[in-house]
């Protein structure tokens, strides 16, 4: 198709006639997160002050303790969590901006190389299959929810310090996190096409009304998760190395 | 007060953004700017409008780089004194000025498998509850600006116009397999013709859209995973395959 | 003529708004060929700006309704003045096109039980507008142009404008069009046209409409030797957007006040009560306590028992009481009423039920409707008179023609009540398509095309780019809507219109001189001018037709006389060319019949 002619309207990297810092957003937002996986990352190569008192870092919950293993049971247990994120559809949107300049910003020329086929080959066909990370990464609420409980524990006595306000805000943040995921809200109620005809497409409809209030503030909650899940591994890790003491308040 | 106008002028061989000096009104949108400029200055300038209330989705064209609807967009939305640029959509090939041939947007719409209802109650009316509609009179909003489908990188930078519908007809397609009487299939349309598989959920079609519809998170992500549903999930398929279904 | 592009069909549509979508998809049903010319993109036509709902007595919402009280309603609004079996017509088939539209995948908002949900209006005595939030007009639009795509026969060119209809020995025998894009002219020979043209309103400066309309079916039937009648009446809606100017006219629908908007003056008053007609004094209620209980009965969705506002009388009424307001001084800041929704609804309720007029105001006039009073004046809208049709086939008094629409004249009468365009769209476009289908079908062999005929047009079309420079289409055009403002608008006087046609004299002599800049490619100076002519005739026809009028009756206000005259109840006002001139008659009109007149006095 000819369009208009290319010496009037640039075509090409970051070619654009807007006037606003476009680049602020995408450069922000792959900063921060560049921040976040790096510190996950080598919190979770650590093997070590992962755990102090009843606290657990949510890096390593469930925790696996077996040495027969090649490589950190962190790594392993992260796996899925990891690999919902990647997939997930909101991070998905981050990461083609920040890394990919698949397209940088709205309206503005992007890098093209190759042929592009977005996610219709693999390997990004792969984000298919992003429900199957949110059903393994649904069975580690329920630890993460018993980690909350072990956090009150304070030598077999209930107690609540800093660090379970940290673990349970965390806890929170996942549990929306999980629960605002596209996918989910598909799957609760979502692929229905008539909600009032049965009782229980009626019950699917209030499960898909509830996913879609917190679906609009999944990017939100994906931030808050991330950097909750970080804080909680900093906050038990510097216990653990003694840098720092817990706050008991109760 | 004054504004200064950089509009491109020309078609698809030659072209140039030529400035036009406007005066302001209060209220001015930039629609009344280019109709100042028709009236005054240059009659042959090339533009669509219509409804001038946002309900048409007619002038649609980039503002300072935006794209956007020229007749809801304020004058003093841009800071004084600067000029303020006008050039025709860039996805679709430019007639004349701000008019763009957008007839592609046409023959993909042609293609999209046509609603079918399921047969009626005995009075040969249907019954729906306003739960089961809301949901698709958000995409029936939709007023066929094609800005979503000019700013979406798919066709704007990579022109994948062969192989992608674009986000309004996306939108289309979820009014069509969200709709509560509706029984046509349109799975493979979606994974096939439609490639659904091409959006990669970047959302500048939903931050451009005039009516503010969620096209990303109502429309286009509900739409993956029905096509997950019927094309990617192992699961479904082994059970279809247990059912003898498919 | 070199090269000229000539297609054929059976049954040529002008216009893709809601009727001549409807026609086109009835007349290929009917197995002909058809194809439909538009001067905007597909589904850009000014249906879409149809807000309220379309009225249709489907008795879902108040069970006490049906097409009797339909009927009725729309004659009394109308003043009597309507067509009588059209106004029959659109009362007893508008329910089924309205379920129609729902088989091709409209969705309407919903009643409890899960049926087509009705909204009050001006005029109508029950709830009876099925709608979509206040974008009705774009369902309808979007549901249509699907069918229409859906039927995949129908050959849609965009973009399109007729210059002239074509005749053969008086029949019609098609239309030569030009294509905005390239500027090249295509002949379309067809059996049958359709006109669905739409209205006028761009006659006017301060008006709801868009650019496209110019009166075009008007002047094209018109020169084709077609009758015109009742184009004294223009109706001006009585609530367009008063400021900032740049929104001047734009409509605030009269959905605001079926969800129980007020309209009050600077004293506060809610001066609507002083202006109800002796016509309606039972029908409406006379104090604000009882208004307040009919909007409490609705909003609680009971059956109102209480009598409706006086806000909810018919547009000529209110459009009158609000000029009349300021007039005297009670005027708002900007020269307008004060629409309050505001202090009656709930702010969740105000977005969820009238989104668009929220973003309107909110974007464009930095008013926040649901915490503060909109200004309002009345804004032309909409065009009772149109092409003479018969009610059954919608054909025009020309061989071939039909007219289905605003461009078709009748059923109205002196004022239209809001909602009942939209049925008229649906239930006589279909009418027209049969009518064209039927017509075409019955004609043996092509209607020839005279190249004489067609060389004279496009040369007449071409004349302006020889006349470079010497007057701007946009000017005389601005000036026309100045002049048919001050002289031909809500208020007239027999002074007034006599300057007007003088006035008409020197702009025809104006646009005459009329010279265009740049080529044929989509050029919208060249267009302007073209359309001047169309706009021209429908002027001097509203102009002629005020004077031949004189009294008052609906939209039609003469200050020398206020009343209405029972000589003039019955009889039209046409319009018709006799060789250059334009001429005006009064032809009586069909009385109503026994039975429909026993349901017009209420003895059902």
């Amino acid at each position: 198709m000819v369009a208009v002619p290319a010496e009037v309207r640039p075509r090409g990297f970051a070619a654009t006639e807007r006037r606003d810092a476009w680049w602020v957003a995408p450069l922000l937002q792959g900063l921060m997160l560049a921040v976040f996986i790096s510190y996950a990352t080598w919190a979770a190569l650590q093997n070590a002050n992962y755990h102090w008192g009843g606290y657990l870092s949510p890096l390593y919950s469930p925790l696996i303790t077996a040495d027969w293993i090649p490589v950190p049971p962190s790594l392993l247990i992260l796996l899925p969590p990891v690999l919902f994120r990647a997939t997930c559809y909101y991070y998905r949107k981050a990461y083609y901006r920040s890394y990919f300049l698949d397209p940088p910003a709205c309206a503005v020329g992007e890098l093209r190389a190759g042929r592009y086929r977005g996610e219709t080959a693999f390997p990004l066909v792969l984000q298919n299959l992003h429900r199957y990370l949110f059903y393994a990464t649904f069975l580690y609420l329920p630890f993460l929810w018993s980690d909350v409980v072990h956090a009150t524990r304070f030598g077999g006595s209930f107690g609540i310090g800093l660090g379970t306000l940290v673990i349970l805000a965390n806890t929170t943040a996942l549990t929306f996190y999980s629960f605002s995921c596209h996918s989910a809200r598909h799957l609760v109620g979502g692929g229905l096409d008539c909600f009032s005809r049965t009782a229980a497409s009626r019950a699917c409809h209030a499960a898909w009304k509830g996913a879609s209030v917190l679906n609009a503030r999944h990017m939100l909650f994906a931030w808050m998760s991330f950097f909750t899940v970080c804080s909680a591994d900093l906050y038990v890790r510097l216990l653990a190395s003694g840098v720092i003491h817990d706050v008991r308040l109760l | 007060m004054e504004a200064v106008l950089k509009i491109f002028r020309g078609d698809a061989t030659s072209g140039a953004f030529r400035d036009y000096t406007v005066p302001l009104d209060e209220g001015m949108v930039v629609l009344d700017a280019v109709h100042w400029v028709q009236a005054h200055q240059a009659s042959d300038l090339a533009c669509r409008w219509n409804c001038k209330a946002g309900r048409c989705g007619s002038c649609s064209a980039e503002v300072n780089g935006k794209p956007r609807l020229m007749c809801m967009t304020r004058m003093d939305h841009f800071p004084p004194g600067e000029p303020i640029t006008l050039a025709p959509m860039k996805a679709f090939p430019v007639l004349k000025d701000l008019v763009c041939d957008v007839s592609w947007n046409y023959s993909v719409n042609r293609r999209i498998p046509a609603f079918k209802p399921a047969p009626p109650e005995a009075d040969g009316t249907w019954r729906m509850q306003q739960v089961d509609i809301d949901r698709v009179q958000e995409f029936r909003k939709c007023i066929e600006c094609f800005l979503c489908q000019d700013v979406c990188h798919v066709l704007r930078d990579h022109d994948r116009k062969d192989s992608f519908a674009g986000p309004r007809f996306l939108v289309r397609l979820a009014g069509l397999e969200m709709h509560p009487l509706d029984v046509e299939s349109r799975g493979a349309h979606l994974k096939e013709e439609a490639g659904i598989g091409f959006c990669n959920i970047t959302k500048c079609c939903t931050e451009v859209c005039p009516e503010s519809i969620h096209i990303t998170d109502n429309a286009i992500i509900p739409l993956k995973e029905r096509v997950v549903d019927e094309f990617y999930d192992p699961l479904r398929r082994l059970w279809r395959r247990l059912r003898g279904s498919a | 003529m070199d090269h000229l592009e000539t297609k054929t069909y059976d049954v040529l549509v002008v216009g893709a708004g809601g009727a001549g979508l409807r026609a086109a998809i009835e007349a290929v049903d009917q197995g002909v060929s058809v194809a439909v010319v538009c001067k905007s993109l597909l589904g850009k036509a000014h249906t879409v700006m149809a807000e309220g709902g379309v009225a249709a007595a489907l008795a879902t919402t108040d069970s006490r309704d049906g097409w009797r009280v339909h009927f009725r309603d729309t004659m009394r609004g109308g003043k009597l003045l309507n067509d009588w079996r059209m106004a029959q017509l659109l009362a007893q088939e508008a329910p089924a096109r309205v379920r129609e539209l729902e088989a091709w995948g409209a969705l309407f908002d919903r009643t409890p039980d899960g049926r087509i949900l009705q909204r009050n209006f001006g005029g109508h005595q029950y709830p009876r507008l099925a709608h979509v939030g206040d974008r009705t007009g774009l369902e309808m639009i979007r549901t249509l142009q699907d069918r229409t795509v859906q039927a995949q026969r129908i050959d849609v060119f965009m973009e399109c404008t007729v210059a002239r209809l074509l005749t053969d020995d008086g029949r019609i025998s098609g239309a030569l069009t030009y294509r905005r894009e390239s500027g090249r002219f295509l002949l379309l020979r067809a059996k049958a046209v359709v006109l669905a043209t739409g209205g006028i309103g761009r006659a006017y400066k301060i008006n709801s409409n868009s650019w496209e309309y110019t009166g075009d079916g008007h002047a094209l039937a018109y020169d084709a030797g077609a009758d015109l009648i009742g184009m004294e009446f223009v109706q001006f809606h009585p609530t367009g957007m008063v400021w900032p100017l740049s929104v001047r006219g734009i409509l605030v629908t009269e959905g605001v006040r079926g969800e129980g908007g007020v309209l009050k003056n600077s004293r506060g008053e809610r001066f609507m009560f002083r202006y109800i007609p002796e016509m309606f004094r039972g029908d409406f209620a006379d104090t604000e306590e009882e208004a307040d209980r009919w909007v409490a009965d609705v909003i609680a969705g009971r059956k109102a028992e209480a009598r409706r506002p006086p806000e909810l009388l018919t547009r000529d009424v209110v459009a009158r009481a609000i000029a009349q307001e300021v007039r005297e001084g009670r005027g708002s800041p900007h020269g307008g009423a004060f629409l309050d929704i505001a202090s009656r609804r709930k702010a969740e309720d105000i977005r969820k039920k009238l989104p668009s007029m929220y973003q309107q105001f909110f974007e464009l006039a930095d008013v926040d409707i649901t915490r503060e009073p909109m200004e309002v004046f009345p804004t032309t809208h909409y065009m009772m008179g149109g092409v003479k049709v018969d009610p059954e086939s919608q054909a025009a008094t020309v061989p071939g023609l039909f007219a289905a629409g605003e461009v078709a004249g009748g059923l109205h009468g002196a004022n239209r009540l809001g909602g009942n365009s939209l049925s008229d769209l649906l239930v006589f476009g279909r009418r027209a398509g049969a009518g064209a289908a039927t017509y075409a079908r019955a004609q043996s062999g092509e209607p020839g095309v005279e190249t004489r005929q067609v060389d004279a047009i496009t040369a007449e079309l071409l004349a302006p780019f020889e006349r470079k420079g010497s007057e701007s289409p946009y000017a005389v055009q601005d000036a026309l809507q100045d002049m048919m403002g001050t002289c031909v608008g809500i208020a007239r006087t027999a002074d007034d219109l006599q300057n007007a046609l003088a006035a008409l004299g020197e702009l025809r002599a104006r646009a005459g001189r009329v010279g265009v800049d740049g080529n044929r490619q989509y050029n919208p100076g060249w267009h302007t001018t073209l359309d001047l002519r169309n706009l021209l005739t429908v002027s001097e026809a509203v102009t002629r037709a005020a004077l031949a009028r004189r009294e008052s009756r609906g939209a039609h206000t003469r200050v020398e006389h206020p009343d209405s005259d029972k000589r003039f109840g019955t009889v039209n006002v046409v319009v018709r060319r006799q060789g250059d001139a334009m001429t005006v008659v009064e032809e009586p009109i069909v009385p109503v019949p026994g039975e429909l007149r026993d349901i017009l006095e209420g003895k059902d």
